[in-house]
């Protein structure tokens, strides 16, 4: 006998949608100077949200300039006490509307509305308040007695997090004394608009922050731009190599957040339905769209067949769907481009012979979809073994004993995060320290909290985001880099 | 290499690299002239070549594993060694020191003890940077979540091209401290107190590999290094050609090293601060499970 579940839709007539967006410069909205839009559009219904301004070389200087000016005359000589009040002030604004916020962020990302709502917002003010109470204490920061803010900081965030991703690069940039110039994602852009609008609610002085839209071409003129002294990117490691370059010589920071192919280590003790929630938990959270998604699962040989079967079954019930239905799992796939590339990627996988199954789901007519999918018979020279897919694909691979498991999840370019699942607290502390990884999560994973600083060894990047570690990559100009 | 009084022929040394805690020529076969600072002959050095780079990178490879994986409070020991086996050797590091940079007898013995209480200050950092750096982070949830910084890898730097032994201890010591394995390119016109600071370091319970110097053109190895596929970081202190360390940076890029930008206006007589020591450790976050 089954149980069907009635639809549970979120209702989307909390946020207002305007048919257009400028550019937020300076306080305000403005078109951009070209007049150019381009469309944002719900990658579950391949309907036209808004249409949104590009920023072209005019919009980027005039965003620059007026940050520029703001932090001169307002924000870099601004007590600490009084940033922290309007960060406070914003995390307050955050709380009030975060329902509106994630029915938005699901609307123009794809993301169901349960992880929108339970986990993007939730850590979106809670970024907000940690960052706020800092701005008046930088002196404890490690820094010296009296740290200061490096400028204007160019910030650049993909679409699989807009939000929060702001909220990483936004909190503490403005706690630390600096003002932004951010371009959120081309496909993505409509919460960090709404989030312009709560700046204006806050009395924000103009020009602390400024949103930019546009896609690659806006975001390059924003790093490369001369009047910006500090850059801070996150997104794929292709294009963080391509800033590297075109700052070098320069005198700009840089912190680069980049990609990731996270191992996911299951020892034989660990308890198997909690390491198969965790294992679903590690890659198809978010549609598997997460730099630190547990992409490679290592499974020790004695239970291979076992977890592979328990997370067969577990992936059959998932609900794939309308995202903004609160009983929907995996949502929608944010681009045609991005479903090309998991699609890419997938089908070599089964030309280099590894075994694809995919969770047998309804696949709805209109919008991007891609179903739970886990390769087994994977070799470490798989590209699927190898290359981040940023989807929701798992690929299985297996070892004997925890030298074989450090050698094969340090086998990557690639260092942001892995995750151990033992019962043994001496094994998860042994393995730790091996793993060249920045985040190691042990019996849980995909957890984020702005305590807790984030960021990776190797090609994943450098840079701390979150945690007093983070607030260096804000401050003093005595890092040569 | 001055003339005995009692008439002895002296006997002179042959400078070699420092691989992987052994001290082989280059195996290219090459050498340079190094001339004093009043430009008599000194001796030839070796001149190292791509193949040295990477054999030094294969060496520190290997190093790292064994000095990463010791204690903090063993680091910490052995860096103080290095400046005890120093302050035995005192006298020739002046005598090198003073060859190298000329100047008084009086500036190169005061560089050459700023050096020595370097390696002093260097050595009680090992077990305290954890502490410094470090944190427990104080989560929402049921979790032990603890920050510590780690070593980034392989450390290549290129050594300051005019302060012959303090710059260079001044770019060794804040890499190697936290656990990382180095390759130093000395100084290329001075470059024999980092040759006698290798004999220091082989009989100062340094691992093998750990540290690395090689001699010769900077110029030459670095776009090799910087490009390596098995080297972590690269400090650029002693690039004192704009262009070059450009683009070394843009080298760099393809494996996303940390690069440390070469020091505008360096003071290396200075608090050195924990800015360096900072440029090459990682952050790793730990999320430890609580319950009963």
């Amino acid at each position: 006998m089954t149980f069907e579940y009635a639809p549970a839709p979120e209702s989307r007539s909390v946020v207002n949608i305007a048919a257009r967006y400028g550019l937020f410069i300076d306080g305000s909205f403005v078109e951009s100077s070209s007049g150019a839009t381009f469309p944002t559009i719900n990658p579950a219904t391949e309907e036209v949200l808004s249409e949104v301004a590009e920023a072209g070389a005019d919009d980027v200087d005039r965003a620059v300039r007026a940050a520029r000016r703001a932090y001169e005359e307002v924000w870099g000589r601004m007590p600490g006490r009084d940033r922290a009040k309007y960060l406070f002030r914003i995390a307050r604004l955050i709380q009030e509307r975060s329902r509106e916020l994630a029915v938005l962020e699901s609307l123009d990302n794809g993301k169901p509305i349960r992880e929108s709502r339970d986990v993007d917002l939730p850590l979106v003010a809670a970024h907000f308040f940690y960052h706020a109470g800092w701005a008046d204490k930088l002196g404890h920061a490690g820094h010296g007695p009296d740290p200061q803010p490096l400028g204007v900081a160019a910030q650049v965030i993909p679409w699989n997090f807009p939000l929060l991703m702001l909220a990483w690069k936004i909190a503490p940039a403005l706690a630390c004394g600096n003002t932004v110039v951010l371009k959120p994602a081309e496909t993505t852009p409509l919460t960090a608009l709404l989030f312009a609008e709560i700046c204006q609610q806050a009395d924000l002085p103009p020009g602390v922050v400024n949103i930019i839209t546009g896609a690659g071409e806006t975001g390059r003129l924003l790093v490369e731009h001369p009047g910006v002294d500090k850059v801070a990117f996150t997104g794929s490691t292709e294009v963080g190599k391509t800033i590297l370059r075109s700052l070098a010589g320069s005198s700009k920071r840089l912190t680069l957040e980049l990609g990731g192919k996270a191992a996911n280590i299951v020892f034989d003790d660990a308890p198997i339905d909690e390491a198969v929630e965790g294992v679903v938990n590690g890659i198809y959270f978010n549609q598997g769209h997460v730099c630190c998604a547990g992409s490679r699962l290592l499974v020790q040989e004695s239970i291979a067949d076992e977890i592979v079967d328990a997370l067969k079954r577990r992936l059959g019930t998932l609900r794939l769907g309308d995202p903004l239905d609160k009983n929907t799992d995996i949502g929608a796939i944010n681009s045609s481009e991005q479903l090309a590339r998991i699609a890419a990627l997938v089908s070599s996988g089964e030309a280099e012979g590894a075994e694809r199954w995919s969770a047998p789901c309804d696949i709805p007519e209109r919008g991007w979809w891609f179903p739970p999918t886990v390769f087994t018979g994977v070799t470490q020279a798989h590209r699927i073994a190898r290359e981040e897919i940023f989807g929701p694909v798992l690929s299985v691979l297996t070892f004997r004993t925890p030298d074989e498991a450090i050698e094969k999840a340090n086998n990557t370019p690639y260092g942001l995060s892995a995750g151990i699942w033992t019962e043994k607290g001496s094994r998860i502390l042994w393995m730790a320290e091996r793993l060249r990884a920045g985040v190691i999560w042990a019996n849980t994973f995909n957890r984020f909290d702005p305590t807790s600083p984030f960021g990776g060894y190797k090609e994943s990047g450098f840079g701390r985001e979150g945690g007093i570690q983070g607030l260096g990559a804000y401050l003093t100009k005595e890092v040569t880099r | 290499m001055t003339e005995n009084p009692t008439g002895r022929l002296d006997v002179r040394k042959t400078y070699k690299l420092f691989v992987g805690g052994a001290f082989p020529r280059s195996e290219s076969g090459r050498t340079y002239e190094v001339t004093a600072a009043d430009g008599t002959f000194l001796a030839n050095a070796a001149k190292a070549s791509r193949k040295d780079a990477r054999d030094a990178v294969l060496a520190a490879r290997k190093g790292f594993g064994a000095w990463n994986a010791a204690t903090a409070y063993n680091r910490c020991q052995v860096l103080y060694r290095i400046a005890e086996v120093m302050e035995g050797r005192r006298d020739q590091f002046v005598a090198d020191v003073l060859a190298a940079e000329g100047g008084s007898a009086a500036a190169a013995a005061d560089q050459v003890d700023a050096a020595i209480d370097r390696w002093v200050w260097y050595a009680g950092w090992a077990d305290k940077l954890a502490q410094v750096l470090g944190s427990a982070n104080p989560v929402a949830g049921p979790y032990f979540n603890f920050s510590v910084p780690e070593p980034t890898g392989v450390v290549v730097a290129v050594a300051p091209q005019d302060s012959s032994l303090l710059g260079l201890i001044s770019v060794i010591a804040p890499a190697v401290v936290s656990g990382n394995a180095v390759i130093v390119i000395a100084s290329t016109a001075r470059p024999l107190p980092a040759i006698t600071l290798t004999e220091v370091l082989a009989t100062s319970d340094v691992p093998g590999g750990v540290i690395n110097v090689l001699t010769g053109d900077p110029a030459e190895m670095m776009p090799w290094l910087a490009t390596h596929a098995d080297v972590n970081a690269i400090d650029l202190a002693g690039i004192t050609d704009a262009d070059l360390a450009v683009s070394l940076e843009r080298d760099a890029a393809g494996t996303v090293k940390r690069v440390r930008r070469p020091d505008r206006d360096p003071n290396w007589s200075a608090d050195p601060g924990l800015s360096r020591i900072r440029d090459f450790v990682e952050t790793k976050t730990v999320w430890h499970p609580m319950g009963v």
